[in-house]
C-alpha cells in the first residue's frame, strides 16, 4: 500500500496496475520512460510512442490535428479594416459576445472543424450568423497598422538591418561586460538540480524577476522622457548586472531545458520588487516603489476598508480620461495591449475566458509587430516586453488567475524557442502557440465541458445559475437545442446584474425563464433540481473562486440537497490554496454600491463616501468551499472537486509544454 | 417479462440435458430473441437488467414469482415450441462468431467476475479474428466491446472490463513495435492473466482488510459480496472470533445465501430482514458491503438497500467498508439516484399485485461518498476520494 503512494510523483507502474500491467520480462525495453526521467528535452507529442508499455498516455484528443491545423494556418489575421479604426474607443466591446476577440475566423471554423460532429459548434459563434456576425468587426477593431506602426518602424527601422546579426551575436557579446558574475551565478547554478515540483514556482519567480526588469526599462523610459526608441535604447546604458540574469536564463533555457530550476536572483535584486500579481498593499514602500513607474495614474481611495488594505483600493473612473489621452503619445506599450488595458479598466470586457482571449491576442500582434532591437535576442527582450504590458495590465485591473496561467504559458513558450529560429519564424511560432491555447485550452474545452454537462440535464429539470457564464450559457443553448425541456432560473445581483444580459439571451432563444435576484435564492431553490455555476477558478483544495455571491448560491442548495455543478476549463485551475476570500481577491468600485443609478430619491449615501466613518467594500470575487460542490465539470471530464490537484498536477505541466 | 433470466437459468441446465418438457418449451420466446440478438448485436430486453439475472442465476434463486412466468409462459406459447434453446446453440458454430455468445459461455461460471467474461470472450475475438495488422484487430475489438457494452448496458463491470482492456489495447505502444503475431499473443496472454488477477484482487482485498476485523466485533453485511465473503472466509480461518449480520437482501434473497455459506465456516450468523438494519444498528461495529461498481465520486452503485444502511450507519457513526476489484472503477459520475442507467428487476411479493399498483423494480441505488469511510481495493485501502484520482490516472 505504501509502495504504491510513495512514488507516485514519478511514474510507478504499479498505478497502472489496475486492470492489466505488461508481465515484467517482456515490457519491452526500448521505449523509455518519459515521465520518470524528468521532462523531455525533444517535443514529445501527447500520444508520442516512446511510451512504456504499462503506462496510459494522455488522451488522444484531436490536440495532434489541432497542431497540424494549426501549423498550416499560423497566422490568422483578420484583415485590417481601417473603415472600423472609429471604434478603437473603449466602448467599442460588443457585450453580447462570449469571446469578444476569439473570432478570428479560423478560430471558429476550427472549432466547428474539431469538435467532429459539428453539433456543438453550434454553441459557438460563427462569423456566417446573422446574429452574431459582428465579431468579425469586434476582432478587426484592434488598432493595427495605420498610425501606431508609423510610429514604431520609425523607431525600430535602423534596427532591424542589424537585428539578424545580433540575434546570433549577442550572445557572446554581452557576457564580455560583466563575465566574472556571470560565472558566478553559473557556479551557483550547477549544483541546484531542483526536483521537479519546483519548476512551477521557479518559472514564476523567474517571471517576477524579468517583470522587475522591464519595470525598471518602463522607469528609464520615463524618467529620461526619451521618444520611443528610448524603450529600445534604455536598457543599453544599464549597468550589466542586468543584462546578465537574463543571459544567464537564455543559456540554462538552451542548454538544457529542464535545468532553468537554478536561477536565483541575488537577494538585492529580487527586493526591487515589482508588480507582483498579488502584491500587497498594505505595504508602504512596495507600494511607492510600484507607484513610481506604473503607466496608470491611480488615486488612493480615502477610507480604505480595514481588512482588505492589502488589496488595491484606487478611486475609479478617474483615470481612463488621463489614459484615453495617452492613447496618441508614443508609449512604450503596444496600441493593442493598450486598448485592452483600457477596456480592462472600463469594464468592457469582463469574464474570465472574454479577458483572457482579448489579452493574448493583443499580445499575438504586440509580437507579430516586434522586431528584436539591436544587440538583443528575441528571446530575452520580448520576455520583458511581455512582462511590462503584463504590469500595465495588472494596473488596470489585477490579472485573474486564468490570464495568469496563459501569461505563464506564453513565456515559458518564448523561453523554450529554439536560437536556430530566425525572428520571423520564432514571431510565427509564437503568434500560432497562443492561436493554439486559445482555441484548445479555451474553445475546445468550452466544447467538451458543454458535452459533459448536457448528459447531466433531463426533461423536467429546473436548472439555476448565477450571474453570467459563457460556459453555462453555451450549456444551457446546447441542452435546448437537443430538445430537453427545462427551465431556467437565472440569479442575478446587484451591482453588475450580468444575469441579465444571460437571460436576455436565453430568451431570445426561446428557453423557459424565470429571473430573481440573490435575496430570493432561499425561496427559489426548492423547486431547483441542478444549479450550474461557472468559476474564474478553481483552487487545489477544491474550493472554486467565482463571482461574489457564487458561494452565497451554493451554500443554499447545498442546505437545499441541490447538486451544484461547477463548469470551469483546466486552464484555469490553479495550485495556489485559499481558504477564504480575503487574502486575494479584487476590490470593485465602491460608488457603485453606494448609489443606484435614476433614483436620485433613494440615494442616502450621497456625499458620505469620504465621511470617515462610513467604508464601503465592494468585492468582486469569492471562496466557494469545495464541500458545497457536487462536481466540477472540466475539459478532463466531469471530476469531484476532490480531484483538482490530479489535475494540476498531471496536466500542469502539460500546459506549460502543450 | 422475465424471459432473459429464463432462458439464461435454462441454458445451463440444458448443458445438464435433463430438462422437463415444459421448461424446455418456455425457452421458445427467450432463444428466439436470443438468436436474433446473435446477428444484431441488441439485447431486445433492456427493461430488465442482464447483470442482475446473471447474479440469480449464479445464486441459483428460483423465486416462486420466475416459477408462475414459467407457467404462464408454457400456457401462453404452447405452440411456439418449434424453435428450442438448442438451435441457437448449434447454429454458432456454423455462423460468424459471436461475441455476445462467448461471453455468455463465460460469465455461466459462478466464480468468473462480469469483467473477466468480457475479457475472456474479447481474447476469443482476438483468437478468431482474421485481421492482419493491428490496425484491423483493433477496430474489430472495438466493434466487438461495443456489441458488449450495448448488450447490456447495465452491467457496470462489464463496461469497466471491456473499457480497460480496449484501453491496454488501443494504448500499450509496446504493440506498435512488435510484429503483429506476437503482439496478438501478448493480447491474448494478457487476457488470461485478468482472469488471475480477479482472484488474486479479492485474495489482496481479503489480506488488507483483515487489520479491520478485530476479535469480538459485530459485522453487518448487505446482499452476497463475493469479496466480502472472501474478506469474512480469511477472517475466519485467521480464527478471529466475531459475528455478521446479514440482511435478507431482498428481492433475490441473497443475504441467505450468504448467512448459508458463513455457517458452513462456523461464524455465527444473526439473519435480519433488510428493514430492521436501523434496528440492529447499535451492536453493529462495522457495516461491510460489496459494490456493482465504484463511480467517479467515490460512492458505489450497489445491491438496492445499501443507501439506506449507509445512511443508517453514518447517523449513528459505524464506519462503512467497501470491498471492490479495481475493475470495478468505472468512469460514471451519478448525481443522484436517478441519474443512473437504471436497472430493472422484477420482484417477487408473494401475492399477486393489481396492475394499478405501480412496483419500484430497480436493482441497485448509488451511496454518495460522504457515507463510505473507506474503500478496500487490490491498489490498498482508499479513501473514496482517491477512487477518482485512480480513474484519471487510468483512463486520461
Amino acid at each position: 500500500m505504501d509502495t504504491r503512494r510513495a512514488p507516485r510523483t514519478v511514474i510507478d507502474p504499479k498505478v497502472r496496475h489496475v486492470g492489466f500491467f505488461a508481465p515484467p520480462e517482456r515490457s519491452h525495453s526500448g521505449p523509455p520512460d518519459p515521465i520518470s526521467s524528468s521532462p523531455p528535452l525533444t517535443d514529445v507529442s501527447p500520444s508520442g510512442n516512446s511510451l512504456s508499455p504499462v503506462m496510459i498516455p494522455p488522451p488522444r484528443h484531436s490536440s495532434d490535428n489541432l497542431l497540424m491545423h494549426c501549423r498550416q494556418v499560423p497566422l490568422p489575421l483578420t484583415p485590417a479594416s481601417p473603415l472600423r479604426r472609429e471604434s478603437v474607443a473603449a466602448g467599442s466591446y460588443n457585450p453580447s459576445e462570449f469571446f469578444p476577440s476569439a473570432m478570428s475566423p479560423t478560430a471558429s471554423s476550427y472549432a466547428s472543424k474539431m469538435v467532429g460532429d459539428g453539433q456543438f459548434s453550434d454553441g459557438m459563434p460563427s462569423p456566417g450568423r446573422g446574429t452574431r456576425g459582428n465579431f468579425g468587426k469586434v476582432a478587426s477593431s484592434f488598432p493595427r497598422g495605420g498610425f501606431d506602426l508609423t510610429a514604431m518602424k520609425a523607431s525600430s527601422v535602423p534596427a532591424s538591418e542589424l537585428t539578424t546579426v545580433s540575434v546570433l551575436n549577442v550572445a557572446p557579446g554581452i557576457p564580455e561586460k560583466g563575465g566574472g558574475s556571470v560565472v558566478d551565478v553559473k557556479k551557483d547554478r550547477a549544483p541546484s538540480s531542483k526536483p521537479l515540483k519546483e519548476k512551477t514556482s521557479k518559472a514564476e519567480r523567474r517571471a517576477l524577476q524579468e517583470a522587475q526588469r522591464a519595470a525598471k526599462a518602463a522607469a528609464k523610459v520615463e524618467g529620461s522622457k526619451a521618444p520611443a526608441s528610448g524603450a529600445v535604447n534604455s536598457v543599453n546604458p544599464k549597468p550589466a548586472k542586468v543584462v546578465k540574469p537574463q543571459q544567464k536564463v537564455d543559456n540554462a533555457s538552451v542548454a538544457a531545458s529542464e535545468k532553468k530550476g537554478g536561477d536565483r536572483p541575488p537577494e538585492k535584486e529580487r527586493k526591487k520588487d515589482v508588480p507582483h500579481p498579488r502584491m500587497q498593499y498594505d505595504d508602504q514602500s512596495r507600494v511607492e516603489k510600484a507607484k513610481r513607474r506604473s503607466v496608470v495614474k491611480q488615486m488612493e481611495a480615502r477610507n480604505r476598508v480595514e481588512l482588505f488594505r492589502h488589496l488595491p483600493q484606487y478611486e475609479h473612473g478617474t483615470q481612463l480620461p488621463d489614459l484615453e489621452a495617452k492613447f496618441f503619445q508614443l508609449d512604450p506599450m503596444h496600441p493593442a495591449v493598450y486598448k485592452v488595458g483600457l477596456q480592462y479598466l472600463s469594464g468592457d470586457i469582463s469574464g474570465g475566458n472574454a479577458r483572457c482571449i482579448a489579452m493574448l491576442q493583443a499580445f499575438q500582434e504586440a509580437i507579430r509587430d516586434y522586431s528584436s532591437p539591436p544587440e538583443k535576442t528575441l528571446v530575452r527582450d520580448l520576455t520583458a516586453k511581455i512582462s511590462s504590458y503584463v504590469s500595465f495590465l495588472i494596473e488596470c485591473r489585477p490579472l485573474s488567475i486564468s490570464m495568469g496561467n496563459a501569461i505563464r504559458f506564453l513565456k515559458n513558450r518564448i523561453a523554450k524557442l529554439p536560437l536556430t529560429l530566425s525572428e520571423l519564424e520564432a514571431k510565427a511560432s509564437l503568434q500560432s502557440d497562443i492561436d493554439r491555447f486559445i482555441s484548445e485550452k479555451i474553445i475546445l474545452a468550452t466544447n467538451v465541458i458543454i458535452k459533459h454537462a448536457v448528459t447531466k440535464i433531463r426533461d423536467g429539470d429546473v436548472l439555476l445559475t448565477y450571474g453570467s457564464s459563457s460556459a453555462v450559457e453555451m450549456i444551457l443553448l446546447h441542452a435546448h437545442e437537443l430538445g430537453i425541456q427545462f427551465r431556467v432560473i437565472v440569479v442575478d445581483s446587484r451591482p453588475k446584474l450580468e444575469g441579465q444580459r444571460l437571460l436576455r439571451r436565453l430568451v431570445g432563444k426561446g428557453l423557459n425563464c424565470t429571473y430573481t435576484h440573490i435575496n430570493a435564492v432561499s425561496y427559489i431553490m426548492h423547486e431547483v433540481s441542478r444549479v450550474f455555476l461557472g468559476a474564474s477558478s478553481v483552487l487545489s483544495n477544491g474550493t472554486v473562486y467565482s463571482r461574489v455571491g457564487t458561494a452565497c448560491v451554493a451554500m443554499v442548495a447545498h442546505a437545499f440537497r441541490v447538486q451544484v455543478l461547477v463548469c470551469c476549463e483546466a486552464y484555469k485551475f490553479h495550485e495556489r490554496v485559499q481558504l477564504d476570500s480575503i487574502c486575494s481577491n479584487e476590490l470593485g468600485d465602491p460608488d457603485v454600491i453606494s448609489k443606484i443609478p435614476c433614483r436620485e430619491e433613494i440615494n442616502y449615501l450621497d456625499g458620505w463616501a469620504n465621511s470617515g466613518n462610513l467604508q464601503l467594500l465592494n468585492l468582486i470575487y469569492d471562496a466557494t468551499p469545495s464541500d458545497y460542490v457536487s462536481m466540477i465539470i472540466t475539459d478532463y471530464g466531469m471530476v469531484p472537486p476532490t480531484s483538482v490537484p490530479v489535475i494540476v498536477r498531471e496536466y500542469g505541466r502539460e500546459q506549460l509544454w502543450i | 417479462m422475465w424471459w432473459r433470466s429464463a432462458s439464461f437459468i435454462l441454458d445451463r441446465k440444458e448443458n445438464d440435458a435433463a430438462l422437463k418438457p415444459e421448461i424446455l418449451s418456455l425457452s421458445s420466446p427467450p432463444s428466439a430473441t436470443q438468436s436474433s440478438m446473435a446477428d444484431t448485436f441488441q439485447n431486445p430486453n433492456t427493461k430488465i437488467s442482464a447483470y442482475y439475472q446473471t447474479r440469480a442465476a449464479h445464486h441459483g434463486v428460483v423465486t416462486s414469482d420466475w416459477l408462475a412466468q414459467a407457467q404462464a409462459a408454457v400456457a401462453q406459447k404452447s405452440d411456439d415450441t418449434a424453435i428450442p434453446g438448442n438451435e441457437v446453440r448449434v447454429s454458432v458454430p456454423g455462423k460468424p462468431f459471436s461475441v455476445i455468445d462467448e461471453f455468455n459461455n463465460w460469465r455461466k461460471q459462478p466464480d468468473l467476475a462480469e469483467a473477466v467474461a468480457a475479457i475472456r470472450a474479447l481474447a476469443a475475438v482476438i483468437r478468431s479474428s482474421e485481421a492482419t495488422t493491428m490496425m484491423e484487430l483493433e477496430i474489430e475489438l472495438k466493434k466487438a466491446s461495443d456489441s458488449l457494452k450495448s448488450w447490456d448496458t447495465t452491467s457496470i463491470s462489464l463496461t469497466a472490463g471491456c473499457d480497460l482492456f480496449m484501453r491496454y489495447v488501443t494504448r500499450t505502444s509496446a504493440l506498435e513495435y512488435e510484429e503483429f503475431s506476437s503482439a496478438k499473443s501478448r493480447l491474448i496472454e494478457r487476457a488470461e492473466k485478468f482472469g488471475e488477477l480477479s482472484h488474486k484482487a479479492r485474495r489482496i482485498i481479503a489480506i488488507l482488510s483483515q487489520d479491520f476485523i478485530f476479535d469480538g466485533c459485530t459485522i453487518l453485511v448487505h446482499g452476497f459480496s463475493r469479496v466480502v465473503f472472501e474478506v469474512l472466509k480469511m477472517a475466519a480461518q485467521n480464527k478471529k472470533l466475531f459475528r455478521v449480520f446479514c440482511t435478507e437482501g431482498r428481492p433475490d434473497r441473497t443475504g441467505l445465501r450468504l448467512s448459508n455459506e458463513l455457517a458452513k465456516l462456523d461464524v455465527p450468523v444473526k439473519l435480519l430482514i433488510d428493514s430492521a438494519v436501523a434496528y440492529t444498528m447499535d451492536e453493529v461495529d462495522m457495516v461491510f458491503v460489496g459494490a456493482d461498481g465504484v463511480v467517479e465520486s467515490g460512492g458505489i452503485i450497489n445491491m438496492m438497500g445499501t443507501y439506506q444502511i449507509a445512511l443508517v450507519a453514518h447517523s449513528i457513526n459505524k464506519p462503512v467498508y467497501v470491498a471492490a476489484e479495481s475493475y470495478k472503477f468505472a468512469r460514471l459520475y451519478p448525481l443522484d439516484q436517478k441519474d443512473m442507467a437504471p436497472a430493472l428487476r422484477p420482484i417477487d411479493f408473494g401475492v399477486p399485485i393489481p396492475s394499478k399498483v405501480e412496483v419500484e423494480t430497480s436493482a441497485r441505488d448509488y451511496t454518495p461518498p460522504q457515507y463510505l469511510t473507506l474503500l478496500f481495493t487490490d491498489l490498498g485501502v482508499l479513501t473514496p476520494s482517491v477512487v477518482s484520482d485512480e480513474l484519471i490516472q487510468l483512463y486520461l
